[in-house]
């Protein structure tokens, strides 16, 4: 019997559609089509300079943003040969550690209650509201955060974070306790998830499956360990790995992973470089900005050369110096704070030059290609540079292409059921999936 | 190994298959002749030296507008020079897009006023597309690069799906967006853009709005 | 007499809209990130069971309001009709998300530049992807117009758009 699991289903996360024959409740023969949320980030990335790919690269895996945007500025500055200073690496890690928490949760809580854990997934969404709100409070947005640049991050991580963020990390691992403890042993959980969906390791090789996928076979690849990038060598965590390659283990994996990416989080808010520092060196009090243009005038540069200015505090938020160390010094790519923007002229010439079109980031002849570790597994970003202030060709190496191109082999030869399982487990994400 | 080494062993193993290399910013690059491909990856699987057991990326660049953009200069006459060049001081710069070398019987019947004339007689040329590889090394945590010329009416190179289980879909993948066939492929059709989708959007000469509905009223 | 009748079937029309408005029964057409708003709205937090909005039917045959969440490609429009299609009257349409209002910033080969060109919308929730509380407040402009609508129910007829000259980036 065919039988066409289509597009619009509710049990799959995203709109794919998965041709199956059936033979009785046995799965014969699969064939999955995708392609239904294909919306040309290649394409798109061509039309835009280089700091504006960034909110296309949001939209690929939705539920991690901030790896997908770290990952694109780092392969960017990996083309331009530049490097940011240590506090914006730290910035970088903890809002990505974040984002992959989200992640798991989205995938840990729908993937149990397409099995009918409703509740999980409540606790799970409710968790990631946490999250959200500190998201909301570094970057401005939720979900669709364009948080870093190429050079740096947009801005700092504000006060109060480290109050709020380990508030809402105590609150997410209450709640990873609470489905622990819901579904770890829950013997219908159990006997769904264990034995459906398994894969062995050399298969998952060959597909190219990476991630908490890969991971759950056996293989401890984790590109955090093995080709460390930003400051995760100098980050003590450890890489869960499951043995038998089917959806519980993944299940498993995934909510230690959450565990470790709390402790990653915490480690780094420790040992994060000082913030702005704000004082004029000889009196002791903050430089206002017109003392500032006056010691410029008389040339009087090496008092002001590194000092931060204090603007009319009528500009909101503007008497908050935000950019000291976490931009690179590099003036050819990083915008500068807007203090300097509407300061001073070497300010707004900086910012001309990189914001107007036809103008902007110009990265010299090359290409590279850079990997992050995503919630999936391996991100990368092949980036081709002709010279001009727009990429000439942007790949995404989408980790959860892999694993459904290996979707008939996880499922044949299992019953109609468990493919909602396996299907969740996957964690297929349409906009990575289909870009 | 490092890209340095991994390049001279690719190199030693394959004088005459490996064209040209480099390792811009760290990434060890080798271009390999068309023919050459599937003995390579071959090799670059098996071989105890290499052992590329993940092929991480299988995609295509269309490198046939490279360097004809030039960017809009609202005020070239106003003193403010607005140039094109690269402002960023390279150790070992880039060598630029890959040359093809057509092997002697490739390419007949191009008519002499096609743009890939000169390379179909046999003077190397800049390929219209590239076919690019990752490959990475689980046990010895190395990456390489391939990168294949291809020109344009004759745009087929050897399917990898016999090696790695993962290169169907990112063929297919290619196919779709570039028109690049694979000889040996099982299932070589679209994958990404519905089956009745007339070219390959991400050729440079398809626009990136020009819309193909497939149902009304105006779209 | 005319008096009368138009009495009870304005009181007629009063009470279906009260009930309809506060029994909806949404299907949601989730494609892409508009869906995780679409999840958090319908979650404890800004909890959409408040409205009577907070049973998902996953089948268009029992659903009466179509929340189409996310991008819709080209490929995915026959999907989208003939799901729209299979609907019984009376039916709605919530068109959730700038990518469905009108296409989003992916204006490429790709992308249905607004669903209203393929289906009549109702209500629509820009933003990318749209807070919570905005999707909120959609819903409360769709009950308001549920609840003003005729018993008959009118349908909006599918919008035509003029072809626009639109500039071909290189």
């Amino acid at each position: 019997m065919l039988l066409n699991v289509g597009p619009a289903h509710p049990a799959m996360h995203g709109i794919i559609r998965i041709v199956t024959k059936l033979d009785g409740e046995l799965v014969k023969d699969i064939d999955v089509e995708i392609g239904y949320l294909h919306r040309g980030f290649e394409k798109m990335a061509e039309t835009v300079d280089y700091n504006g790919v960034i909110p296309y690269t949001d939209r690929l895996n939705y539920v991690s943003p901030l790896i997908n945007n770290m990952g694109y500025c780092m392969a960017v500055e990996k083309l331009l040969g530049i490097s940011v200073p240590e506090r914006c690496h730290y910035i970088r890690v903890i809002v990505s550690e974040i984002s992959r928490i989200t992640d798991h949760l989205t995938c840990v809580g729908a993937g149990a209650m397409e099995l009918g854990a409703f509740s999980v997934f409540l606790y799970m969404i409710k968790a990631r509201e946490y999250l959200w709100e500190l998201v909301e409070m570094v970057t401005g947005a939720r979900l669709t955060v364009s948080y870093c640049r190429v050079g740096g991050v947009k801005g700092d991580l504000p006060e109060g974070f480290d109050e709020r963020c380990g508030k809402a990390l105590q609150e997410t691992r209450k709640v990873l306790v609470e489905s622990d403890a819901l579904l770890t042993r829950n013997r219908i959980f159990v006997d769904r998830m264990s034995g459906t969906g398994k894969i062995s390791s050399e298969d998952a090789i060959s597909y190219g499956i990476t991630g908490p996928f890969l991971r759950s076979t056996g293989v401890a690849y984790d590109v955090r360990k093995d080709c460390p990038y930003a400051v995760y060598d100098r980050l003590q965590f450890d890489v869960p790995v499951g043995t038998r390659g089917d959806n519980y283990d993944r299940f498993l994996v995934r909510m230690e992973e959450m565990e470790q990416s709390i402790r990653i989080i915490e480690q780094a808010l420790r040992d994060i470089p000082p913030g702005p520092f704000l004082a004029h060196a000889e009196t002791g009090r903050p430089i206002p900005a017109a003392e500032m243009v006056d010691e410029g005038k008389i040339g009087n540069i090496a008092a002001i050369v590194d000092r931060r200015v204090v603007t009319d505090p009528t500009l909101e938020g503007a008497a908050k110096s935000q950019h000291p160390n976490i931009e690179a010094g590099e003036k050819r790519v990083f915008l500068p704070a807007k203090e300097d923007t509407f300061g001073n002229i070497e300010g707004l010439m900086q910012q001309f030059k990189l914001v107007m079109y036809g103008h902007g980031i110009r990265p010299p002849k090359g290409e590279v290609y850079f990997p992050v570790e995503g919630a999936n597994g391996e991100l990368g970003f092949y980036i081709v540079s002709d010279g001009t202030s727009s990429a000439y060709r942007v790949r995404v190496r989408p980790p959860c292409f892999a694993i459904m191109s290996a979707l008939p082999k996880l499922l044949i030869g299992d019953m109609m059921a468990d493919v909602t399982p396996t299907f969740g487990s996957v964690n297929m994400i349409g906009g990575e999936l289909d870009r | 190994m490092n890209a340095a080494s991994l390049i001279q062993a690719v190199k030693d193993r394959f004088p005459d298959g490996v064209k040209a290399s480099h390792s811009y910013r760290g990434d060890a690059t080798v271009i390999v002749g068309r023919e050459f491909l599937l003995e390579v990856a071959r090799t670059l699987k098996e071989d105890p030296a290499f052992q590329m057991s993940f092929l991480m990326d299988l995609t295509a660049v269309d490198f046939s507008t490279f360097g004809a953009k030039r960017s809009p200069a609202f005020f070239s006459n106003s003193g403010v020079a607005v140039s094109p060049s690269p402002e960023f001081p390279d150790e070992d710069p880039w060598p630029g897009p890959p040359v093809s070398h057509p092997s002697a019987g490739a390419a007949l019947g191009a008519p002499a006023s096609h743009p890939s004339a000169g390379a179909a007689l046999g003077a190397p040329g800049p390929a219209h597309f590239v076919v690019v590889y990752h490959f990475y090394s689980l046990p010895l945590k190395h990456r390489l690069r391939l990168e294949v010329p291809v020109e344009e009416d004759d745009a087929e190179v050897d399917s990898l799906s016999s090696l790695w289980a993962g290169a169907d879909w990112l063929e297919r993948e290619v196919w779709d967006m570039f028109g690049i066939r694979f000889r040996g492929h099982q299932n070589l059709k679209r994958i990404l853009m519905y089956e009745g989708f007339a070219g390959h959007p991400l050729r440079k000469d398809y626009p990136v709005n020009k819309r193909q509905p497939l149902i009304g009223p105006v779209n | 007499m005319s008096d009368h009748a138009g009495f009870f079937t304005s009181r007629l029309d009063e009470a279906l809209g009260w009930a309809r408005k506060f029994s909806i029964f949404q299907y949601p057409f989730v494609t892409a990130c508009c869906g995780m708003e679409y999840m958090a709205t319908a979650c404890s937090h800004y909890d959409v069971d408040r409205f009577g909005a907070g049973l998902p039917r996953f089948s268009p045959r029992q659903a009466d309001v179509l929340f189409v969440v996310g991008t819709i490609s080209h490929k995915m429009a026959p999907v989208l009709v003939r799901i729209y299609e299979q609907m019984a009257e009376p039916k709605w349409v919530v068109s959730f998300g700038v990518c469905t209002c009108t296409g989003g910033f992916y204006d490429n080969y790709a992308t249905v530049m607004g669903i209203d060109t393929i289906i009549p919308v109702d209500v629509y929730i820009p933003g990318c992807p749209p807070r919570p509380e905005y999707v909120l407040d959609g819903l409360l402009k769709l009950q308001a117009k549920i609840q003003a609508q005729h018993s008959s129910g009118q349908r909006p007829a599918a919008e035509i758009r003029p072809e626009l000259e639109r500039p071909v980036f290189d």
